[in-house]
């Protein structure tokens, strides 16, 4: 008979609960795949923020960084997103252009190579592109003498990859009009072209190839992870292309204070000290405590690359006729 | 036509799955279509991608086709310790994912794979596999074995007593039994393969070995992700779809008329057969090409396998949940089509392979966003798409029995008027189980290895295995998803294999 007694109470604190769940507000933020898995920063991030905001974070995950731009903009004003994360340089001036964003807001100090003041897109992380190859194998010195060897390289498209598109901007960087050239020159060095990252990277560890379009922070993996020192990114003369992956504020959102502290927690170190092992990128701040053992002995570039979002953007269409037609020859 | 002088079953459930796969190929295009702000036409390179996916989708069917009755021939006509395993084991490339079917192709025929290592020893200079000819070595492994499938269906339909009668009459067996069979027979099957080739994307692109082995497929790719230009993607899956229905109709239109009538489901037996020898040659070569990729498959995955992570044991759950219920609504989607029979069906049949994944994924996304959340339903999404997707292969492998069934008893099941279920229970079931069993196990593991749909509905919680097997790869933990493919392989092919070998029964294939 006791039990029944109870039986109201207990109804009535899960109608409490769940009452104080349906306020709970929730942060949706939109970001690429990689970042959302178990691997990835994702869930150390949502524990981090949940303890400090009395919210829900949320993630989206939408595909990788090209994609994600395409679902912001199929999802249109109606988006419930609150943040895009994970765009990189390469697609700001689109992103932009949607009219989707409003500015972050955020005045902090970043430890980027380049100077960095875009209002509406706050980075979270950096990396330089390079050709990650075996340790003891041939290094070439650059981009030139990678064209006049005959290394055998995986690159990755750049109409459906990042990195691959990162590229195409390096090479335009470099060479600007004698773009055209080096692809002719660098076109039988490249044994295949993949969709994305995962396949190409794949087909490298599987030694289908001598090197592989990846990141100078690439080594760190192996090395941290697997305590294997036998990957290595070459170091060209011409400079490195970089990737700064940015995050926005959608101007739509319902949400704008928790937004706002988003962006401010993003940058601090609670989310940044997350960001060298999980995403193997470096952190848009270094975190108090330094960057862990083992980035050390990564390759750092002498010379950053980078064409303004604009100039990007401006140049993408062209750059990509140039890579298509010198590749099928 | 048999099916529509015998009105033996309804004919709705047949036009509501015809009406369900138009909303799905067509509907979503139109949504696209409607989305999209129309600012320009084709690119020239588009042309040139449309080109190189007819020369290879082509030269794929083709050489799959010619390839496949060798060996289903041999297949058919001789039994040896193993066959019915062999027979089960060819299902298997076609159900693999693109990228693990590719770095196992790779250890094969790739740099320091095993052909290359041979013929370095022998003294010859490596080759290289991209281009081309990798494209079309990649899209014969993957559906060669779907040839031998339908093919080696066509030979066991032949009824065992026009074999009796032909030896009896000592009557040339290849000119009038199996030469009226394969033309019955291979068009369809040409035509299944030619337009899975149409469609391929990642396969090509990563064995072609550079932008000239761009399809259209990738430009479909391209137009959305890359130029967020809707108008021209669904251009592009227009152009998809326009191809589809030219090939289509040559290949109905060089279809010959299946004479062969009924039999009294005996087993076969030959007596016309020559020497062994040619015959176990051909099996054992197309074994090798088969069965060695995939055995390098397995010696990738063994490694890591016992310390794959509790989440990719969940995601596996999940992908069996909806293997098995998109394998049973396919069935019974292709069920219903069969039964309807008549021409809309055979077009209906062949739509979704003609459709573009990413089509029918975004159309889908932009029809299902502005009512609910796209993650709350991405399961029951790709449910729905993968039955729909798989559902020309059960339908080919459902269809022609079918319509035999109904040529051959329909006049009696009218004369005594057994109609619907009873008909269905006793006359067409029972004759049906060995093609439902494989149209269901071809469904099951076509679904369990799908990536399309899924990737752009689903949320962390709604994880299926080939997307955790990626996201493991995209986090460098290569040999962990390498372990994830095995166990992807592995599962795949189990569904297939239990419900192959429930239908094939007790009777000998």
């Amino acid at each position: 008979m006791k039990n029944t007694t109870y039986l109201p109470v207990v109804a009535g604190l899960a109608l409490c609960a769940s009452a104080a769940l349906a306020e709970t507000p929730v942060l949706q933020v939109m970001t690429y795949d990689s970042f959302t898995s178990e691997w990835g920063p994702g869930p150390a991030v949502e524990a981090a923020f949940e303890a400090q905001c009395a919210c829900d974070l949320q993630f989206v995950g939408a595909g990788d960084g090209a994609s994600l731009l395409a679902r912001l903009q199929l999802e249109g004003p109606r988006t419930e997103a609150d943040i895009v994360l994970g765009l990189d340089t390469n697609l700001t001036a689109a992103a932009r252009e949607t009219g989707l964003f409003a500015p972050h807001g955020v005045a902090a100090d970043l430890d980027l190579p380049v100077a960095w003041n875009d209002a509406d897109f706050l980075p979270f992380d950096w990396g330089y592109f390079a050709f990650v190859g075996n340790a003891g194998a041939d290094a070439p010195a650059s981009l030139r003498a990678l064209a006049d060897s005959d290394i055998q390289i995986v690159i990755q498209d750049p109409r459906s990859s990042t990195p691959g598109l990162g590229l195409l901007m390096w090479v335009k960087a470099a060479y600007g009009d004698g773009a055209a050239t080096l692809w002719a020159d660098l076109a039988d060095n490249i044994i295949t072209v993949t969709p994305g990252w995962s396949e190409a990277y794949g087909m490298f560890l599987d030694g289908q190839a001598d090197a592989v379009l990846s990141y100078t922070t690439s080594p760190a993996y192996h090395l941290i992870a697997e305590e294997d020192d036998s990957k290595v990114a070459w170091s060209f003369d011409e400079g490195h292309y970089m990737q700064v992956e940015v995050a926005g504020k959608v101007a739509g959102t319902d949400q704008p204070e928790l937004a706002d502290q988003f962006l401010a927690f993003m940058v601090s170190d609670a989310f940044q000290s997350v960001i060298p092992t999980t995403n193997w990128m470096y952190p848009a701040v270094i975190p108090a405590a330094g960057l862990p053992d083992g980035f050390e002995t990564l390759m750092t570039p002498e010379t950053s690359l980078l064409l303004s979002p604009e100039d990007a953007a401006a140049m993408r269409d062209a750059a990509l006729d140039e890579w298509r037609t010198a590749l099928s020859q | 036509m048999a099916h529509s002088l015998v009105p033996v079953t309804p004919r709705w459930p047949g036009v509501a799955v015809a009406a369900l796969v138009l909303a799905l190929t067509l509907g979503t295009l139109a949504a696209v279509g409607w989305r999209a702000e129309w600012v320009g036409g084709l690119a020239p390179a588009d042309w040139a991608a449309v080109r190189f996916t007819l020369v290879q989708a082509f030269l794929s069917a083709l050489l799959s086709v010619l390839l496949a009755v060798p060996v289903a021939r041999a297949l058919a006509r001789r039994g040896f310790y193993g066959r019915d395993l062999l027979i089960t084991l060819l299902g298997a490339p076609f159900l693999l994912p693109v990228i693990v079917a590719v770095l196992g192709l790779l250890a094969i025929f790739g740099r320091g794979g095993l052909l290359n290592d041979g013929l370095v020893w022998l003294g010859f200079q490596p080759v290289s596999i991209f281009g081309l000819h990798g494209v079309v070595l990649a899209h014969v492994f993957f559906n060669m074995p779907l040839a031998v499938r339908f093919i080696l269906q066509g030979w066991l339909s032949i009824p065992a007593e026009r074999f009796r009668l032909a030896a009896s009459l000592n009557a040339p067996v290849g000119r009038l039994l199996e030469w009226p069979m394969l033309r019955s027979v291979v068009p369809g099957t040409f035509l299944v393969i030619f337009l899975i080739c149409l469609t391929s994307f990642a396969v090509a692109l990563t064995m072609g070995g550079g932008p000239r082995a761009t399809t259209v497929e990738l430009a479909i790719y391209q137009a959305v992700r890359f130029d967020f230009d809707l108008g021209r993607a669904a251009l592009l899956a227009c152009i998809q779809f326009g191809l589809c229905v030219v090939a289509a109709a040559l290949a109905w239109g060089v279809t010959g008329n299946d004479p062969m009538g009924a039999g009294m489901d005996r087993v076969v037996q030959r007596w016309d057969l020559p020497r062994p020898v040619v015959d176990y040659a051909v099996i054992a070569v197309a074994a090798l090409f088969l069965l060695l990729p995939l055995g390098m498959i397995v010696v990738r995955g063994l490694p890591a396998f016992p310390d794959m992570p509790a989440t990719v044991w969940a995601a596996a759950l999940r992908s069996l949940c909806v293997a098995i219920g998109s394998a049973a609504l396919c069935v019974l989607m292709a069920l219903a089509l069969a039964l309807r029979g008549g021409a809309m069906v055979s077009v209906v049949g062949v739509m979704p392979l003609a459709a573009s994944g990413l089509v029918v994924g975004t159309g889908a996304f932009l029809i299902v966003f502005p009512f609910v959340r796209p993650a709350d339903v991405a399961l029951l999404v790709t449910m729905l798409v993968n039955a729909t997707l798989a559902l020309p292969f059960a339908l080919r492998a459902i269809a022609p029995t079918v319509d035999q069934i109904n040529q051959s008893y329909g006049r009696l099941g009218l004369a005594l008027d057994m109609r619907g279920w009873t008909w269905l229970r006793w006359v067409v079931l029972p004759r049906l189980r060995r093609p439902l069993g494989f149209a269901a196990g071809l469904a099951a593991a076509l679904s369990m290895g799908d990536l399309g749909v899924i990737a752009l509905f689903a949320g962390q919680e709604q994880e299926t295995l080939p997307l955790a097997m990626y996201r493991l790869m995209g986090a460098y933990r290569m040999e962990t998803a390498a372990s994830a493919a095995l166990l992807l392989v592995v599962l795949s092919f189990a569904l297939f294999w239990i419900c192959d070998r429930w239908g094939r029964g007790r009777v000998e294939m």
